[in-house]
């Protein structure tokens, strides 16, 4: 047993020794962390947000701290040893401490409830953003496994691939035509969920042109590892461009194209649709709805039966 | 005849899924051919699995447990292994074996790990730390006991026969409605969470009853250790959570079998009611399973400390805040649903309300260090480093509590950062130290103290660097329960969490080898007094281990550390005046089979066999008839026959093995002067 003993101390001590600084070193370079989308955002939304976790983990720093340093001086302290520290056994409370243990982190929820109203209604995802330019809209669907886009001021459709003015703020509805998503561009702000049948909405911006990564973080099954996309904010030549290319796309996201697209398909190539069923969106919200029939159109008759 | 289960269920579809029934099945037939070759089927049967003695039930509850454990960290060390090699990659897990993996892990460590942990510990203890002779309801403890093991055995067999869920632990519909989860997996799920949930239920009556009914003479409610006023705070969290998570399994059930539309897509179906109504059990499960552990760590820390515990009152009343505002806080779950603003906010400041009675709480421990004298016994390590640890994961709580911040972290590998940190020191080490803690007083031995520091420090640092990196690839944007990836800069982290497991893996192998050492060497480390840590509350005033009856007389409680008081005014191990005689519950067959039947029913519905659904049901039926009709369900243990007990164990104490009470003595320059604030 002493063999086994000897090698697991000898063992668990390089482990720590070697592992640490190979940890640290991680930590520390920050060449990938300078990509990470939370910690350096690049919109407006996504930076208040951030800013508002790090205003709430430096007011709870308060707290943590002395919490985390008296535990180890307080054990270090007060080891049992012979000749040592101060020992009171029978001490078993004190009014100044307990007030001080339920007033100061009371007080810290207090300050951090008040930041949680104001923010929470300020950033509501929901809200439309205050820009002197009219917002983008855009309409997504969520498919296994892959978004759709549809550009009603367009008329136009993409796969897997956003574009939008860098300079005007993005307006997203969202629903699903499949399970349970959230599509999130975690450079521009948070995510919200995509539900069949329900209408979600994410208001971003982003500060000028670049290129952001969106997926879709609620696990949907097999190709989900694959289900990501890029969002592209574009100068105004630039979107002229890819407005462009995208109408001069041969193919139409009518009906029966709308049926094909919806099967299963994992890491859907960019696809891009010059024109796309009037009002599909609301058709696919229209699908999950109690009631159903008669439809208004035979498209909407063949996307909300013909394929369930 | 035998519904949808064809041959096509055995896992020959993939050699990873075949080892793992392998493994499975080699270990079921070595556990029986062990037995059988030790000649211990009777002895197990009669003295064991038909007991109805709640410290024979907690063994077999902590059993459970610790065997669910390696299979579920099994789960979690794989999982590493894939997300370290899958960048841009399959790895060598494809998606649909993956997805099963993280959804049994995820159900294996809640319901088939921490809740028969901690009823296991709250079994062996709390009818001794009140001083009762057994729980309110034995039989019905039994019955507990044998529906978790029958939901645990579902999920088991899932393994061999057919594949388990793979719409995660929290198995959001419609993902897990019979549209897009055709298959038996979500039926394994569900039914190993109805069984093992109506066990559990039934266990937290059992323990609100007990600990009402069943305290001795003078143990008022402010006079309960601590352990026994979080178990009865979880008691009541479990009696009114768990129906909800019955309920809840329960319709998506009839949606997936009989084509209701509960939470389907269309059809009048609501998806978002089933996260509410799991998480309106689902949070409070949160609470459930840390509670008891501030329970331990509050015995620990008064015992190791040799001090009386810091805000004794403070603390009961922070418990039952915190059990209180445990359905208060739900939606925070699920912020990210598209609800207003004013509700987000309003499930937000809840959320932050609980980080005080719970910040609380580790002040008062920290103030019974405070002038204390400090052991370093393995449960007092992990007490200490739970502290430290937990109030990380108390801070990225509150950071997920703020409903626009929770908009950037939600389902990244933060939050599973952050709940793992809350349930590794919070739960997991919590039970640990109770192990170390209370093994003594269920098997007569102590537990060997170095390969418990071993295992500690392997389990610490393992959790440090599993989980650290998880929170930095959070912030990278890395979604939980991806299966592979595409950004080179998320590997390095993967590989150090992946190292981390290997650690965590040491630390259970020392815990295997603590147990293996401890066993071989138990001669030397026998607790005759039934007090190895100079304990303070009454479950160290009986033998270790415990006669049948606990205790040959009830005791009188004149305040909180009740045996401490004892010890101090010399009355401990004085033999009663006179023994009477106990009426004792038998052990009854009736338990084991209706957890057997209960397996019998999940599996039978799971693959469709409708006549085994109702031969099961109805054989169900007929067990509690016959109890019901039975009357001659006790025994008595005549006096002589305590006497003879008591005697003989109070013969082999000699004073030189009992605690030397001046060590209690205040000492140090300001001991005599009062602390300010000091009442």
């Amino acid at each position: 047993m002493d063999v086994i003993a000897g090698f697991c101390s000898k063992w668990l001590r390089k482990t720590v020794l070697s592992a640490a600084p190979v940890f640290l070193g991680f930590l520390l370079s920050g060449c990938a962390l300078s990509d990470a989308p939370v910690l350096f955002p690049k919109g407006p939304i996504a930076l208040a947000e951030r800013d508002l976790l790090f205003t709430a983990f430096a007011i709870m720093m308060i707290v943590a701290i002395p919490a985390i340093v008296l535990t180890l001086f307080f054990a270090w302290r007060y080891r049992k040893r012979k000749n040592g520290g101060v020992y009171t056994p029978d001490w078993d409370g004190s009014w100044i401490v307990e007030a001080v243990v339920w007033l100061v982190p009371g007080a810290i929820v207090v300050v951090l409830g008040t930041l949680v109203w104001t923010r929470t209604h300020e950033f509501d995802p929901y809200k439309a953003l205050v820009s002197d330019k009219p917002a983008f809209k855009v309409q997504a669907v969520a498919l296994d496994w892959k978004w759709l886009f549809l550009y009603p001021e367009l008329g136009t459709a993409s796969v897997n691939e956003l574009a939008f003015p860098a300079d005007r703020p993005l307006s997203i509805e969202i629903t699903s035509d499949t399970v349970m998503n959230s599509l999130m561009i975690p450079a521009l702000g948070g995510q919200i969920y995509a539900m069949a049948g329900m209408r979600s909405e994410l208001n971003l911006l982003a500060d000028g042109p670049g290129v952001f990564t969106g997926r879709n973080t609620m696990y949907s099954g097999d190709g989900f590892s694959d289900q990501h996309f890029k969002a592209h904010a574009m100068s105004e030549s630039d979107f002229t461009a890819w407005k462009a290319k995208v109408s001069a796309s041969p193919d139409v996201l009518d009906a029966p194209a709308y049926l094909e697209l919806h099967k299963d398909s994992t890491a859907n190539p960019v696809a891009y649709y010059s024109a796309t069923e009037a009002k599909l969106f609301d058709i696919i919200l229209r699908k999950y709805a109690p009631i159903v029939g008669p439809y208004e159109s035979e498209a909407a008759e063949l996307i909300c039966r013909g394929n369930s | 005849m035998l519904g949808r289960l064809t041959v096509d269920a055995l896992p020959f579809y993939s050699w990873v899924a075949m080892g793992g029934a392998a493994v499975t099945v080699g270990g079921g037939i070595a556990v029986f051919l062990l037995i059988t070759y030790l000649r211990a089927w009777k002895v197990l049967w009669t003295d064991w699995l038909t007991s109805v003695d709640h410290k024979k039930i907690g063994i077999m509850y902590v059993v459970l447990a610790l065997v669910m454990l390696v299979r579920g960290f099994v789960d979690a060390l794989m999982m590493r292994a894939q997300q370290a090699i899958a960048l841009n990659s399959e790895g060598y897990l494809p998606p649909e074996h993956f997805e099963q993996i993280f959804s049994s892990h995820g159900t294996i460590m809640i319901f088939f790990v921490a809740m028969p942990f901690l009823t296991g510990l709250i079994n062996i203890i709390v009818p001794q730390q009140i001083g009762a002779r057994d729980v309110a309801f034995p039989f019905l403890n039994s019955v507990s006991l044998w529906l978790t093991a029958a939901g645990a055995a579902l999920v088991l067999v899932s393994l061999v026969v057919g594949k388990f869920s793979q719409a995660g632990w929290t198995g959001y519909p419609p993902y897990s409605g019979i549209e897009y989860s055709p298959g038996v997996g979500v039926d394994y799920w569900l039914w190993a969470l109805i069984v093992s949930g109506i066990g559990s239920t039934l266990a937290g009556i059992n323990f609100i009853v007990t600990i009402v009914k069943n305290r001795c003479p003078g143990m008022t409610y402010m006079r309960m250790p601590l352990f026994t006023w979080t178990t009865l705070c979880i008691s009541v969290l479990i009696a009114f959570a768990f129906p909800g998570l019955t309920v809840v399994a329960a319709e998506l059930t009839l949606d997936r079998t009989l084509g209701f539309h509960f939470f389907t897509n269309g059809d009048g179906g609501n998806m978002m009611m089933f996260a509410n109504l799991l998480w309106i059990w689902g949070h409070p499960e949160v609470y459930i399973l840390i509670l008891p552990a501030f329970g331990i760590f509050s015995e620990v820390v008064a015992t190791f400390s040799r001090k009386r515990l810091f805000g004794y009152t403070s603390l009961v009343y922070a418990t039952a805040c915190i059990a209180l505002l445990s359905f208060t806080v739900w939606l925070h779950h699920f912020f990210t649903m598209g609800s207003s603003s004013n509700v987000n906010a309003v499930f937000g400041i809840a959320t932050m309300i609980i980080a005080v009675p719970t910040g609380v709480k580790i002040f008062d421990w920290l103030f019974t260090l405070y002038r204390g004298r400090i052991e370093f016994h393995p449960s007092m390590v992990y007490t200490i480093g739970f502290m430290v640890t937990f109030v990380i994961g108390g801070v990225t709580g509150v950071l997920l509590a703020l409903p626009p911040a929770d908009y950037l972290m939600h389902n990244s590998t933060f939050l599973v950062a952050h709940f793992h940190n809350m349930l590794i020191p919070g739960a997991l080490f919590g039970y640990f130290a109770g192990l170390n803690y209370w093994f003594p007083k269920a098997f007569g031995f102590k537990l060997d103290a170095k390969w418990g520091i071993r295992s500690f420090w392997c389990w610490f640092i393992g959790f440090y660097l599993a989980f650290m990196p998880l929170y930095v690839l959070g912030f990278m944007g890395m979604s939980r329960r991806m299966e592979h990836y595409a950004d080179p800069n998320w590997q390095p982290y993967l590989v150090v969490a992946a190292i981390g497991a290997l650690c965590v893996l040491a630390g259970i192998a020392c815990i295997a080898i603590q147990l293996y050492v401890s066993a071989k060497t138990w001669g030397s480390a026998r607790d005759i007094t039934g007090d190895p840590w100079n304990g303070r509350t009454l479950e160290w005033a009986t033998s270790s281990p415990a006669a049948p009856y606990n205790f040959a007389v009830l005791p009188e409680v004149h305040g909180l550390d009740a045996f401490h008081d004892m010890k101090l005014a010399g009355e401990a191990y004085r033999p009663p005046q006179k023994y009477e005689d106990i009426v004792m519950p038998k052990s009854t067959w009736i338990g084991p089979v209706l957890g057997a039947l209960a397996f019998g029913l999940g599996f039978a519905f799971v693959w469709y066999i409708w006549w085994l659904v109702a031969l099961c049901f109805v054989l169900s039926l007929v067990c509690v008839g016959i109890r019901a009709c039975d009357d001659d369900t006790d025994f008595v243990l005549p006096a002589a026959e305590v006497a003879r007990i008591e005697t003989e164990r109070l013969a082999q104490i000699s004073p030189a093995d009992l605690h030397d009470m001046r060590d209690f003595l205040p000492r140090g320059a300001a001991s005599g002067a009062p602390l300010p604030g000091t009442v």
